[in-house]
C-alpha cells in the first residue's frame, strides 16, 4: 500500500489482552493498566508487516489499520 | 454593562415560557420555508459567524456544510442534554424561549433536507414539558417532523456520538466513528449535532442578517453568548452577554465580588482554571481564553474564594467525573480513578513526593486514549488546578492548607 496508513484502536471493543504489542513493539506499547499505546503518526513502512499481525492478532477485532486521510 | 437581550429577549423573570404567540411578537413571524429552500438556506448560512456554544466552540457553519456536502439526506439532532453540572443555561434557554430553539431546529434541519430532527433532553428536566408543550403549539407549521429524545442524566449521554447512537435506538454510550459524523453518521446518513444555543443563534442570525447580528460582540467573533456565573456566595446566575465581555463584569453582574476572587473556572468540568487577577481581565472569547491557556466552552464562568481551596474543589469535580465514565474504554475507566484518587491524596495532605509524576503520567496515559474526550477535559482540569494552584500543592506536600473546597463548583453528591 502506497497511502500512508494508521493503527486504530476501537476502545469500546480492546480489552487490554496485550497480544498487539507483542507483534508489533515498535510501534504498540502497553500502558499501566494493560492497553495499548500506539505510536503516534503513520506507521512507518518497515513497521507494516508486524502492524498487519497485530490486526489479526487482535482476539476482539480492535485494531485496524486506515488511511490517512488528508485534511 | 446593561444586559443586552437576544437569546433571552421578551423572556420573562417567573420562569414561565413564552408561547408562540408571544415569541412571534417578540422576535418577528417564522420563518417559512420557501422553494428551493434547502438552498437558500445554505447559501445565507454559508460562512456565518457562529461558533458552537455545546462546549467545542465548532464553526456551525462548517459542520452543517459538511452535512450539505455529504450528498445524502441527513439528521439534525439538537443537543439540550446539559450534563455538565455547573451549567444551567441550556435549561434556562429551552424552558423560557423554546420557540427560539424550535426555529433554528427547522432551519438548520431544512438546510440539511432533513426527514427529521431530534431533540435530546435528559431524563427529568424541568423543560421538558416546556418543550412538549411548546412542540405541540408549532405543530401545524414545522415542515420538518421532530421528536423528542430523552436520555439518561449522565454526563457522557450528551456527548454528541453518544446521541447520534440513542437517536438510532440504542445506549447513550459514546460511538466509534472514523468520520465525523456530521460526513457520516452511525447509519451512514450525516447526524448533525448543534447545542440548543447555537440553534438559538443561527435562528437570530438568519432572521436579522449578519449586520445586526455583528453590532454585539467582536469583530472574529460577532453576537452574544450565554453565561452561567456561580460562586459559593452568591445564587448561580444565566446571562446574556455580548463576546469579548471582561470576565470582571460578568462576575460582577452575577454579584460576586471581585476582590475576593482567587483563581476563576471558565468553560465548565472540561475548562481550565486561570489565575486572579490576571483573568479578570480576559475577554470572554475563544480567542482570548485559548491564548491564556484555557478555554470559553460551555459558557460557565466559577469564581473561587481565597478562603476556599481550588486542589480540594479539582479533586472533588475530579472524583465526580471518574464516575460519569461510560466504563468503555480502559484508559479512561482505569486512569480517571487513578488521578482522582491521586488528587485526593493530595488534597488531604497525604501524597508521596513522587505523586505529582504520578499525576503527570496518568494525565498522558488518558489523552487522545478513547472514544470520545470525557478523558481529555479531566486532564485540562487537572493540569490547570496544579498549575495554578502551585502554592497550595506545596502546602499540602507539606500537610494542607487549610482551607475547604467551598460549594462554587456545585459537585452533584453521588446517592450512594
Amino acid at each position: 500500500m502506497s497511502t500512508p496508513q494508521r493503527l486504530r484502536v476501537d476502545w469500546a471493543r480492546c480489552d487490554g489482552h496485550g497480544l498487539c504489542a507483542e507483534w508489533a513493539p515498535e510501534i504498540i506499547g502497553l500502558d499501566d493498566w494493560g492497553f495499548p499505546v500506539v505510536a503516534p503518526g503513520a506507521v512507518p513502512a518497515g513497521a507494516l508487516e508486524h502492524a498487519r499481525s497485530a490486526v489479526q492478532a487482535c482476539p476482539v477485532l480492535a485494531l485496524k489499520l486506515l488511511p490517512i486521510r488528508p485534511r | 454593562m446593561t444586559a443586552p437581550r437576544r437569546l433571552l429577549a421578551g423572556t420573562r423573570q417567573d420562569g414561565r415560557p413564552l408561547g408562540l404567540a408571544e415569541h412571534v411578537a417578540t422576535h418577528g413571524p417564522l420563518p417559512a420555508p420557501r422553494r428551493g429552500d434547502a438552498r437558500d438556506l445554505q447559501r445565507r448560512l454559508t460562512g456565518a459567524p457562529l461558533r458552537g456554544r455545546g462546549g467545542a466552540g465548532f464553526p456551525a457553519a462548517r459542520k452543517l456544510a459538511t452535512g450539505w456536502q455529504a450528498g445524502k439526506r441527513g439528521q439534525l439532532i439538537a443537543n439540550g442534554a446539559e450534563g455538565e453540572p455547573a451549567s444551567l443555561k441550556d435549561g434556562t434557554l429551552l424552558q423560557l424561549s423554546p420557540h427560539l430553539v424550535l426555529d433554528g431546529v427547522q432551519q438548520a434541519a431544512r438546510s440539511l433536507a432533513a426527514r427529521e430532527a431530534v431533540v435530546a433532553v435528559h431524563e427529568g428536566a424541568a423543560c421538558l414539558p416546556v418543550l412538549h408543550q411548546a412542540l405541540q403549539e408549532r405543530r401545524s407549521v414545522d415542515t420538518v417532523p421532530v421528536r423528542v429524545l430523552v436520555v439518561p442524566p449522565r454526563y457522557v449521554a450528551g456527548e454528541a456520538s453518544a446521541l447520534a447512537r440513542a437517536a438510532g435506538g440504542g445506549p447513550s454510550l459514546p460511538a466509534l466513528h472514523d468520520q465525523p459524523l456530521a460526513e457520516r453518521g452511525l447509519d451512514r446518513r450525516p447526524q448533525v449535532v448543534l447545542n440548543v444555543e447555537t440553534l438559538a443563534g443561527l435562528a437570530l442570525y438568519l432572521r436579522h442578517g449578519p449586520q445586526w447580528y455583528g453590532e454585539l460582540g467582536t469583530a472574529d467573533e460577532p453576537g452574544t453568548l450565554l453565561l452561567t456565573v456561580r460562586s459559593s456566595g452568591t445564587q448561580a446566575a444565566v446571562m446574556e452577554a455580548p463576546l469579548g465581555t471582561p470576565v470582571r463584569a460578568a462576575l460582577a453582574g452575577a454579584g460576586v465580588a471581585v476582590d475576593d476572587v482567587q483563581a476563576v473556572l471558565v468553560g465548565g468540568y472540561f475548562g481550565a482554571w486561570l489565575a486572579a487577577p490576571q483573568v479578570l481581565d480576559l475577554p470572554l472569547t475563544h480567542a482570548a481564553l485559548r491564548a491564556a491557556g484555557g478555554a470559553l466552552g460551555a459558557g460557565v464562568v466559577v469564581a473561587l474564594g481565597r478562603q476556599e481551596c481550588g486542589l480540594r474543589a479539582t479533586a472533588e469535580a475530579a472524583r465526580y467525573l471518574a464516575g460519569e465514565s461510560a466504563a468503555q474504554c480502559g484508559p479512561c475507566l482505569n486512569g480517571l480513578p487513578a488521578l482522582a484518587g491521586g488528587l485526593e491524596l493530595l488534597a488531604a495532605g497525604e501524597g508521596s513526593p513522587e505523586l505529582l509524576e504520578r499525576l503527570d503520567r496518568w494525565c498522558r496515559l488518558v489523552e487522545g486514549r478513547g472514544l470520545c474526550h470525557h478523558p481529555d477535559g479531566v486532564t485540562v482540569l487537572v493540569r490547570s488546578a496544579l498549575a495554578v494552584f502551585a502554592d497550595d500543592v506545596a502546602a499540602h506536600q507539606r500537610g494542607g492548607c487549610g482551607r475547604p473546597a467551598g460549594r462554587a463548583l456545585a459537585v452533584p453528591r453521588r446517592v450512594p
